[in-house]
């Protein structure tokens, strides 16, 4: 286990990251643009791998490669009537995009400006699945609970709504 | 060579600077959903290197992380519903013609 996180690997891995999200983005058909999506999100669970944060990586993988990608086909396929609806116009907004560059300039000065106050290093300590679970199972064993009531909550509010209600 | 924790917050900021604008300018309903999805995964990095870099021994950035992904995957589930309902009622999911409420 090293403890320090090499260049090369973040460089690879963030700016896949960064090239899915754009294309998911700026892809005129939606199917792919799901793919795209997936892809992003497997190269995130690579940089969850970097921070040695091994379950999360494993989670954003079942959970957002998996599901949410398999969820959203499912809905752009119920949802398109002909084949041809998944290629769309493209959607460009200006206001939009001043908006983002205005967040993304921002956010790069915020985190320039206190980079002084953020250490360059890795800490020794090496987090560890079996001590993620420990911590999940003691601290922060009541919100665990409560996380799993809101999922039952949407999977019966999911499919109270999906079934069309009827207008009385 | 190595990275530090700024590298991982520029990221996460380019990144959900790319959701928000997917979210702001998208037309279609499941296109600004996973614009969404694309803004939460910014902010788990964040957490996640937050942790890492910092207080790795209490893994707190790590478990609200894990919440962060259970409240997404509610949302995006409700969120895709409710786009099946519309698509039900009004046969289409073009956020510019769902206005019935403009008065």
């Amino acid at each position: 286990m090293t403890t320090t996180v090499a260049l090369v690997p973040f460089a690879v891995l963030s700016m896949l990251t960064i090239w899915c999200a754009a294309m998911m983005l700026f892809t005129r058909n939606v199917v792919h643009a799901a793919f795209w999506m997936l892809a992003c999100m497997v190269s995130t669970a690579g940089l969850y791998l970097l921070l040695s944060a091994e379950f999360l990586a494993l989670v954003q993988l079942l959970v957002y490669a998996g599901a949410v990608a398999v969820l959203v086909l499912f809905v752009v396929m119920l949802t398109l009537r002909r084949r041809e609806d998944a290629v769309r116009t493209r959607d460009f907004s200006l206001p939009a995009l001043a908006l983002a560059a205005l967040f993304a300039v921002l956010g790069w000065m915020m985190v320039m400006s206190l980079r002084p106050a953020y250490p360059d290093t890795l800490p020794d300590v090496t987090p560890g699945v079996a001590e993620l679970g420990l911590e999940l199972f003691s601290t922060w064993v009541l919100p665990f609970e409560m996380a799993s009531l809101i999922l039952l909550v949407a999977l019966v509010g999911a499919v109270w709504w999906s079934q069309g209600v009827k207008r009385s | 060579m190595t990275v530090g924790l700024p590298a991982f917050l520029l990221l996460a900021a380019l990144l959900f600077s790319l959701g928000l604008y997917g979210a702001v300018s998208k037309k279609s309903a499941v296109m600004v959903l996973m614009s969404l999805e694309l803004m939460a995964n910014a902010v788990n990095i964040n957490l996640v290197a937050f942790s890492r870099f910092l207080t790795p021994e209490k893994m707190t950035g790590q478990v609200f992380a894990m919440f962060m992904m259970v409240v997404a995957a509610a949302e995006i589930g409700l969120g895709l519903a409710l786009v099946i309902a519309l698509y039900r009622q009004t046969k289409t999911i073009e956020l510019d013609r769902v206005d019935e409420l403009k008065g």
